[in-house]
């Protein structure tokens, strides 16, 4: 179900807590069965369920209250861009604005050719740098001018 | 990372990428608290009594004092107790722990191992925010490199005294911030914060007592233990001790995070944030994160920058992030994004906040579309009302009191936006 | 204690307790939909918000501790507003559908929003909808309606030991729901829906049959389990419309097992007998009471003048009540036959005329919450038991330790300390293993009777641990279940763990099959026992046949096979130890006289003659005597469906019409005071002691196939056989032959596959499956079901092929 190296992470998160505390390293798995498979199916959650000796729905419980894991298939990449108060105030409208006409989307879809998703996210703690964006949930970029997101995009479509 | 770095963000070079490693640390006197503590077997309530007298309060957001705290946790206890590091930091407006952990993780672990040492802890967390993955990268590195110098895990530099650290991080929930929360995450479950009593240093991670402060309270501890908690009070004002990381963003010209002394005067911090963006006027200013009132420009500039002054404006320090908004900022629209940001981080578990901040965010809504009623306001603030004071955690308080304050300062605005459909400016 | 004032009332809360406590002391209600006194606090509704001087902000009661001198106002103007404003939101998202709600009537919502809520809203955007569930075939669900109290949830988690139901999703997303569309399958769900305080979770199969307020309610006993749960039937037009849990503390607590909740359902069944017939040629033909009761006495009195007294049995379901069960012992005994027994799943009577007195739990229900250590013997308590397992496992929580020997490892949903899953053939060496451990570690001497059986056992470390985790722990018990009552050596198995019990000083219990297993025995339904019956009284007749022996089952054939039967309230196919040889022998009797409350299987069948239709437990009164002992009497709370009627009265007729003396009741009370002498204490006569009975030679292991026959749970009796949801449900499914993948291998078929399992002369085709935990060599193949009724016994060799 998952790969040898993902349950090699998985397991070394597991060793950070209490033996008898496994399901502490639930949201790990869940990332790291994520940046696997791009999201997470029922499987691959009751598959980290049944690894962690978790009930299933404790499982989904979680995988639906943090808002980074993907319960649905997403684009190759996910772009998520903060919008809140502050990045507000220096742009961030402006950036999400760029983004949904460059891709053609808007939050929540995914671009025809399956490469862009496009979230609309909550501060990220980086509201020095606005406006900020995640792609991946892994790689976090500052200052998104109109320049700079045209530059990532660029970049990422090659 | 910017200017005037005092404690937390003291001596160091952001040009140099390796600034933040474990000898550059030793080079800036890291970790000669913990090695003189370890060699001189100082007792535990003597550093306990330390950070008291520094007056160290709580970086996190509600301001308690650290040392107080730390007495908390029962002493002979026998069996596990946890001590854990809120980086969650998820509040619109703050980006001080990130800073703090990306140039300066050294400082985190050694206040953290200090804090175990102080409290009889061997086991520590360091919760991080789940957006900002190279700064987990980094305090997993850093751990690394504390751990092979001998200065975490077993028997810490031959002393006898072992403490464990790990990271974990968060993957998109603001409530996380909120401690209990963060336990139950930390447990492996949803962030739904418990009710309290009891609290966490009788009942915390996996029900055993556990401490909890933010990343910027513990990494003021090795600077407290160096150069004694006396003179760290000195450096602010009474019972507003040492200096805090502000993190201004907004309508300046140089958003970033400064570290001052407790007590500098507001106009001194804008003036380091390079002024207001565009010669700009100050229209109001939120000076402690996004959950705490708003004050209006005049206000601010007239107070200074602690716990008690900024209490005494009408708000609060929070987590001390300043956001700076001028005149070209509608305050409904402001107020509408921050209504929807704690309506859609509600964790859902009590009924005020799950179905409460919805009813201010739609409420909100309508007046921003123009399709608001006069008695909106007063509806407004009795849901606030209805919220605050009423919820298992602050999270309500922290939706209802911008709303509150919005109304208080900027009624006209409000006003004007139901009466016209459109904005003011 | 500490001392609290609540609207200026005193009150002491012990220790640890909470400002709601002290409300619920003094009879204070204080609103509240979150809060449950069998659940762990959760705190979220909010609407429990009380005004607490000195604290800036209003408390909830349910979560806020007692404070020596606190001083609580539960309607100061602050506590009042706070919870009208709990109230409003609660409201806001809401629908306002109480019309077509099922909980309409009894929801506490809408009770509370009568009292707490506004005239109108406030609220003027749309409202929250949330899409439904599907839960199975027990819960129906409107999800929109739920208030989130999460009350089912933790039902789950903490009663229930399954987390089934969760909240998804955050903030005003939240939803339960379970994980990808699963249904509930916990053996207790019916719980949650008493336990939702809203319309979000009913009763499927009660749903839309009527509004709370058209029911009358009727006191009545569960007739399932030895538990004896207390019911509260509902009632419409003469018709059992619903069940629900009386509260009794010391026996069901506030809950029901989902077999006593919904098994109603059997009693509107299609399949009710509601005329006597008789069959005539082949035939069956509806004909009057009197004809049919005229055919059974003179059939009787044929058969005794041809083959003699001893040519007649009886044999009688331990569901039946107290009353019945004594009338038709004395029916037969006063014809002059000993042939009458209840056991009809038993196999080993060996320690028959050992008995001191009826076998019973050896304690109190209560107590069981309260063990630190328990010892369970061939049982999935969880399906035999629920309650009682619910029980043991709120003890496990408290720290007990849980000891298993079975032949299955099924998940009794709690944490095991030690668990021995061994082959039916080895259970009683094991609890050898435990008896020489536990003399070990006690340093004391096993009985000289045991001495030869024991010597040559080698002791593992299981039984090292269990033996010392029952002498460590106190109170400990030992509990032998259905499995281990059904067992070949089932007296040896008692034996043992007697001794065991005496060594370890553990209380030892018989956990009562049905509902009247421990009153069976002391209505004398049980055959020349003469130590047994409730002050004496029961005319103890000669020995007679047991259940065995009268179907034919035993090994040693009896000199006089009966020839003519009386069953009551049982289908000797699903209901006896081995249902092939049960029909034979019921077959080549001359006279089979059915009492039953159902036609099917019967009618289908070819071993009956007359059918007398008989009163369900909800038409008739009459007493059941649950495993500890407990007596408790009921009255029919509807009248009887058709022509049925109460079994005590046909069997009063059929005395009469025998000329048989002492049959002149006319109330059900009267048969009760013939029973229960002036002065007789039932607890006298509840004994688990085997006198002298002698272990014979255990741990041999035969060659081949070794059944495994559990009884299902929704195929224990025939209310339950019929109750339709039930037969929906996971617990229900078809039998399966279960085998270690070992066996499946060398079979050369694949979990999936079907397969023929064959013992005696019959066979069934049944899909084997893969279950690794099972002792080797053993099949799991379940009884009493109509797939398997043509297989034989319930233990013992089975073979199987590929087809
Ligand atoms: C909704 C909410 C969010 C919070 N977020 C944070 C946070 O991101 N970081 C933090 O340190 N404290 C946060 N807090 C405060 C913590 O609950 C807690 O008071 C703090 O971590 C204690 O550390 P301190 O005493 O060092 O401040 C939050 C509180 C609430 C109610
Ligand atoms: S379904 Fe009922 S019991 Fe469960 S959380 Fe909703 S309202 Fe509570
Ligand atoms: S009953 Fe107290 S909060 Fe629900």
């Amino acid at each position: 179900m998952l790969s040898a190296e993902s349950l090699k992470k998985i397991d070394h998160e597991v060793t950070k807590y209490p033996a008898d505390q496994k399901q502490s390293a639930v949201m790990s798995a869940l990332a790291i069965a994520q940046d696997e498979k791009g999201w997470l199916a029922n499987e691959t959650m009751d598959f980290v369920a049944h690894y962690l000796g978790m009930p299933a729905i404790a499982v989904y419980e979680v995988a639906t209250f943090y808002n980074m894991y993907n319960l649905q298939p997403v684009g190759r990449y996910k772009l998520t861009v903060c919008t809140n108060l502050p990045c507000a105030l220096s742009g961030g409208n402006d950036a999400a604005a760029r983004l949904k006409q460059k891709l053609g989307i808007g939050f929540n879809q995914t671009t025809a050719d399956g490469k862009f998703t496009l979230k609309e996210g909550e501060c990220m703690g980086a509201c020095g740098d606005a406006p900020v964006l995640l792609v991946n949930n892994k790689r976090m970029c500052s200052f998104m001018s109109s320049d700079m997101i045209d530059q990532l995009l660029e970049e990422l479509s090659k | 990372m910017t200017q005037l770095t005092q404690i937390l963000l003291a001596g160091l070079n952001p040009s140099d990428p390796n600034d933040w490693r474990l000898r550059n640390y030793e080079q800036r006197e890291g970790y000669t608290a913990l090695r003189k503590i370890l060699n001189e077997k100082i007792p535990p309530d003597a550093i306990i009594g330390e950070v008291k007298k520094s007056a160290l309060r709580g970086r996190g957001g509600a301001g308690f004092p650290t040392g107080l705290k730390w007495s908390f946790m029962p002493k002979q206890y026998e069996g596990d107790k946890y001590l854990v590091c809120n980086s969650d930091e998820g509040e619109p407006g703050t980006f001080k722990d990130r800073d703090i952990m990306h140039h300066n993780p050294h400082s985190l672990i050694e206040g953290m191992a200090i804090g175990a040492y102080a409290m009889g802890i061997r086991t520590g967390y360091n919760y991080i925010h789940g957006e900002i993955w190279d700064t987990y990268e980094r305090m997993e590195e850093a751990i690394d490199e504390a751990r092979a110098a001998g200065l975490l895990g077993d028997n810490i530099l031959g002393s006898g005294f072992s403490f464990q650290l790990y990271n974990h991080h968060g993957y998109g929930a603001y409530i996380c911030g909120e401690e209990t929360a963060l336990l139950e995450s930390l447990e492996g479950k949803k962030g739904q914060p418990r009710f309290k009593p009891p609290f966490p240093a009788s009942f915390g991670l996996y029900g055993k007592p556990t401490t909890i402060n933010n990343t910027e309270t513990f990494a003021s501890v090795p600077w407290i233990i160096r150069n004694g908690g006396e003179k760290f009070l000195q450096i602010g004002k009474p019972n507003n001790g040492g200096t805090k990381i502000f993190s201004v963003s907004g309508h300046v010209n140089k958003p970033g995070n400064y570290e001052v002394p407790m007590g500098t005067p507001f106009a001194k911090l804008l003036e380091m944030a390079g002024g207001m963006r565009g010669g700009r006027k100050l229209k109001a200013c939120i000076p402690g994160g996004s959950s705490m009132p708003v004050l209006p420009g005049d206000i601010m500039m007239r107070t200074d920058m602690d716990y008690d002054s900024i209490a005494k404006a009408g708000s609060f320090l929070g987590s001390g992030a300043v956001i700076i908004m001028d005149d070209t900022t509608c305050m409904v629209k402001a107020l509408e994004r921050l209504s929807y940001f704690y309506y859609e981080e509600s964790c859902g578990q009590c009924t005020p906040c799950r179905e409460g901040t919805g009813w201010l965010y739609r409420v909100v809504h309508r007046i921003e579309t123009g399709k608001g009623r006069i008695e909106d306001l007063d509806l407004l603030n009795n849901v606030a009302d209805n919220i605050q004071g009423r919820t298992i955690c602050a999270l309500g308080d922290a939706a209802a009191m911008p709303v509150r304050a919005m109304i208080q300062h900027f009624r006209d605005e409000f006003i004007y936006h139901i009466e016209h459909k459109k904005c003011m400016v | 204690m500490t001392n609290i004032e609540i609207d200026g009332k005193q009150v002491s809360v012990p220790t640890g307790g909470t400002v709601m406590d002290g409300a619920t002391q003094l009879g204070i209600y204080i609103p509240y939909f979150c809060y449950h006194k069998k659940l762990s606090i959760a705190a979220n509704c909010r609407m429990c918000l009380v005004q607490v001087e000195k604290a800036p902000k209003p408390l909830p009661a349910c979560s806020t501790p007692a404070v020596e001198g606190m001083k609580v106002s539960t309607h100061s103007a602050m506590a009042v507003a706070s919870q009208k404003g709990q109230m409003e939101f609660l409201l806001i998202n809401h629908p306002l559908d109480c019309p077509i709600c099922d909980q309409g009537g009894e929801c506490q919502l809408q009770d509370l929003a009568v009292g707490y809520g506004a005239s109108a809203s406030r609220y003027t955007e749309p409202k929250r909808v949330v899409v439904n569930k599907n839960l199975g075939p027990l819960i129906s669900t409107d999800m929109t309606r739920c208030i989130l109290c999460t009350r089912c949830v933790r039902f789950g988690q903490e009663i229930a030991g399954v987390m089934e139901l969760g909240v998804a999703g955050r903030g005003e997303h939240a939803e339960i729901l379970t994980f990808v569309d699963s249904t509930v399958d916990s053996e207790l769900s019916g719980n949650m829906i008493d336990l939702c305080p809203v319309g979000a979770l009913v009763s499927k199969p009660f749903r839309y049959s009527a509004r709370t307020w058209e029911l009358s309610r009727r006191k009545s006993v569960s007739p399932h389990c030895g538990l004896g749960s207390n019911l509260v039937v509902q009632i419409k037009l003469n018709r059992v419309m619903r069940v629900l849990p009386r509260e009794n503390e010391e026996i069901n607590e506030c809950w029901l097992s989902d077999k006593d909740r919904f098994s109603y359902e059997g009693l509107n069944s299609e399949e009710r007998l509601t005329t006597p017939m008789i069959k005539r040629d082949g035939q069956w033909q509806e004909c009057d009471w009197h004809t049919a009761l005229e055919f059974v006495a003179n059939g009787l009195k044929a058969v005794q003048k041809q083959h003699g007294v001893q040519s007649i049995g009886a044999l009688a379901s331990p569901h039946s009540t107290l009353e019945e069960l004594y009338l038709l012992q004395k029916l037969i005994r006063g014809l002059g036959s000993g042939n009458v027994d209840h056991r009809l799943r038993q196999s080993d009577f060996r320690s028959d005329s050992h008995l001191q007195g009826s076998p019973w739990l050896g304690m109190k229900i209560a107590e069981i919450s309260q063990l630190k250590s328990a010892l369970v013997i061939g049982s999935t308590l969880r399906k035999d038991h629920p309650l009682i397992a619910q029980r043991l496992r709120q003890a496990v929580k408290q720290g007990a330790h849980l000891n298993l020997i079975n032949p299955v490892s099924d998940d009794l949903l709690t944490n095991v300390t030690n668990q021995a899953v061994v082959a039916p053939a080895a259970m009683a060496a094991m609890l050898a293993q435990i008896l020489k451990a536990a003399a070990e570690l006690k340093a004391t001497k096993i009985p000289a009777t045991l001495k030869d059986t024991v010597s040559s056992i080698s002791v593992t470390d299981t039984a090292r641990a269990i033996a010392a985790s029952l002498i460590d722990n106190k109170p400990a018990a030992i509990f032998l279940g259905n499995l281990a009552q059904h067992h070949p050596q089932y007296a040896d198995i008692h034996m043992l763990a007697q001794h065991i019990a005496q060594i370890a000083e553990t209380s030892f219990g018989v956990l009562g099959e049905a509902a009247n297993s421990v009153g069976a025995y002391l209505a004398g339904a049980v055959p020349g026992l003469g130590a047994v019956g409730i002050g004496g009284s029961s005319q103890v007749g000669a020995n007679g046949n047991n259940a065995s022996q009268m179907l034919g089952m035993s090994a040693t054939p009896v000199a006089e096979p009966c020839r003519a039967f009386v069953l009551m309230n049982l289908e000797p196919e699903f209901d006896s130890y081995n249902p092939q040889q049960a029909m034979k022998t019921l077959a080549a009797a001359e006279l089979v006289v059915m009492m039953s409350a159902y036609k099917k299987h019967v009618t289908s069948a070819d071993y009956a003659d007359v059918l007398l239709p008989i009163a369900p437990f909800t038409e008739t009164s009459g007493t059941f005597i649950n495993t500890e002992g407990r007596v408790q009497s009921f009255n029919g709370v509807v009248a009887p469906l058709g022509d049925a009627r109460p079994a005590w009265k046909i069997l009063r007729v059929l005395g009469n019409l025998l000329q048989l003396d002492g049959f002149d009741y006319e109330t059900p009370e009267q048969v009760r005071a013939e029973i229960f002498l002036a002065g007789s204490d039932v607890s006298t006569q509840l004994s688990n002691r085997l006198g002298s009975f002698a272990v014979g030679e255990i741990g041999q292991v035969s060659e081949g196939l070794q059944r495994i026959g559990e009884v299902p749970i929704y195929q224990a009796d025939p209310i339950v056989r019929r109750a339709e949801s039930l037969q929906r449900t996971h617990d229900a499914m078809a039998p399966l032959a279960w085998m270690p993948g070992a066996l499946l291998d060398r079979l050369g078929v694949q979990a999936g596959d079907m397969i023929k399992v064959k013992q005696g002369d019959g066979e069934a085709l049944l899909p084997a499956a893969r279950d690794d935990k099972l002792p080797a060599n053993c099949v799991r193949v379940a009884s009493a079901h109509p797939l398997t009724a043509t297989l034989g016994a319930m233990f013992g060799e089975i073979m199987v092929e590929r087809l």
